[in-house]
């Protein structure tokens, strides 16, 4: 089968892959490009470890064909430590010890990001909600969302 | 038809590890030309915190900083023996192996040290902070960066250590089937708040007060860390995980994370974890093992707050709505 040219710009850099049709932008992130931040928990939409953001909008990468992301701006846990500094939400999610396996962690830190940037100082109930979507085995979840409570009371801090 | 309240209390004991034909593992501790340490294991770390526990034990026996120690435990077939990272096993077989290994490799320390520094190694001490001193005249002293070095280029020294950790095979006594299947128990009890309607069956845990004893708690955060999601983990057992709910019919069963159910974030009762700490007599720095014990008193807590609730006793898990019922129905019809 033919392959297929894909180019996107992955935490700002540009990225140019050939791929075979149809494969999952899940598997050319980790198995093409190298980036194994976002996780393959079910490939069917159902955990959200293989969560990133693709032009401001958080996505599941397992449901999103690689070659319809052509041009697109993706970003993924991995790139958002700033020269060796982690990002609040990566260091809230340490000093709160909401991780333990880690497999989740990277969707969960991805879906938190969405919800930050448009709801700086979210509730209880919308942290959830933006949770929703993401199953984690470990933490029974209420370290996850202190976690994500955490980062926004720091944000809040820094900006104040 | 109503919305009806309940409440349930279970205490467990739970047994440390397994005995089957005997549970072993085995570490490997050595030294790097520079005074850090490396633990070799097969025991794998699941995410429980396994390699951070394993090096607090390490730098704890050798006396240096625990940043100073690496965990290996990259290849269950090349690793020194482990039997296994299950049966909350880990942190009190694997840690008592690595204590051996790092009171050996210590000894070797203390000998380069002696001889560097042209006393006896009895007459030693370390700091903690990577420094071997003369026990009474601390400004004779050497760091264990210099001992390493001097080790491995000078004296030809390997600093390093065996560790075996043994718990031998019980067998029943033959009269009265006696035996003694662990060593080490470590304690929980849960009180569970359910609120039960009756018409849809529907539970809703409101409440979980837990209490554990876990010997010494090595790591505190990362003990509290794994109560929580244990708790979590139980009550999504008690009311929610099967892959067989008809057993042992297999129809129906989830296959996947759309039929497969647990409580998600929305879905959390109010919980409370207290620790109690009494160190085990044969537990590293008198840990046990806490692991999966942190999942089992919120079933039958949940299953006997359901029966203070409605009146029923449910006797096969996960407790459904569709359990529920059936044994709602069956009790009016007695
Ligand atoms: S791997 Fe994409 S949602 Fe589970
Ligand atoms: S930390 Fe293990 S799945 Fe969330």
């Amino acid at each position: 089968m033919a392959k297929v040219p894909v180019q996107f710009t992955l935490n700002g850099s540009e990225k140019a892959e050939f791929i075979d049709s149809g494969t999952t932008l899940l598997h050319a992130l980790r198995d093409k490009i190298g980036d194994t931040s976002p996780k393959g928990g079910c490939h069917q939409g159902t955990c959200g470890a293989c969560s990133v953001i693709i032009d401001g909008e958080l996505r599941l990468s397992c449901l999103t064909l690689a070659e319809t992301c052509n041009g697109a701006a993706i970003s993924t846990t991995s790139g958002l430590s700033e020269g060796g500094v982690l990002h609040p939400l990566q260091r809230a999610f340490l000093d709160t010890f909401a991780t333990q396996c880690g497999f989740c962690t990277p969707g969960m830190i991805m879906a938190a990001k969405m919800l930050l940037d448009h709801t700086p100082n979210p509730s209880r109930d919308e942290v959830v909600e933006a949770l929703s979507g993401n199953i984690c085995r470990c933490t029974g979840y209420e370290p996850i969302i202190q976690a994500v409570l955490t980062a926004a009371r720091s944000n809040s801090q820094n900006a104040a | 038809m109503a919305i009806r309240r309940g409440r349930g209390v279970a205490a467990i004991n739970y047994p440390t590890g397994m005995n089957l034909g005997g549970d072993p593992t085995q570490a490997l501790v050595h030294s790097t030309p520079t005074g850090n340490f490396m633990v070799t294991l097969s025991s794998v770390d699941l995410g429980q915190g396994m390699k951070q526990i394993m090096a607090q034990i390490c730098a704890e026996t050798i006396g240096v900083p625990t940043d100073r120690v690496v965990v290996d435990t990259a290849d269950t077939d090349t690793g020194p023996h482990c039997m296994g990272t299950f049966a909350s096993r880990g942190t009190h077989r694997a840690g008592n192996a690595v204590i051996q290994a790092a009171k050996e490799a210590r000894q070797v320390m203390l000998e380069v040290a002696a001889e560097e520094l042209e006393v006896n190694a009895s007459d030693l001490e370390t700091d903690g902070q990577g420094n071997i001193l003369v026990k009474g005249a601390p400004q004779k002293s050497i760091s264990i960066f210099d001992v390493a070095l001097s080790a491995h280029f000078k004296r030809g020294r390997s600093i390093s250590g065996r560790g075996m950790f043994l718990i031998p095979r019980s067998y029943p006594e033959k009269e009265t089937g006696a035996m003694k299947p662990s060593t080490c128990y470590a304690h929980a009890c849960t009180v569970a708040e359910v609120e039960v309607d009756d018409e849809t069956g529907e539970v809703t845990v409101l409440t979980v007060k837990n209490i554990f004893e876990i010997g010494r708690a090595l790591n505190p955060k990362m003990v509290e860390q794994q109560l929580v999601g244990g708790s979590w983990m139980g009550i999504s057992h008690a009311l929610y995980e099967t892959t067989e709910p008809y057993y042992p019919n297999r129809d129906h069963g989830g296959t996947d994370f759309n039929q497969y159910l647990m409580p998600g974030p929305g879905d959390l009762a109010q919980t409370e974890i207290i620790v109690l700490e009494r160190p085990s007599a044969d537990g590293p720095y008198g840990a046990k093992g806490p692991g999966e014990m942190c999942a089992n008193p919120q079933i039958p807590a949940v299953a006997n707050a359901v029966f203070d609730a409605v009146g029923v006793r449910i006797d096969t898990l996960p407790i459904t709505p569709e359990r529920i019922l059936r044994a709602l129905k069956a009790h009016a019809a007695n």
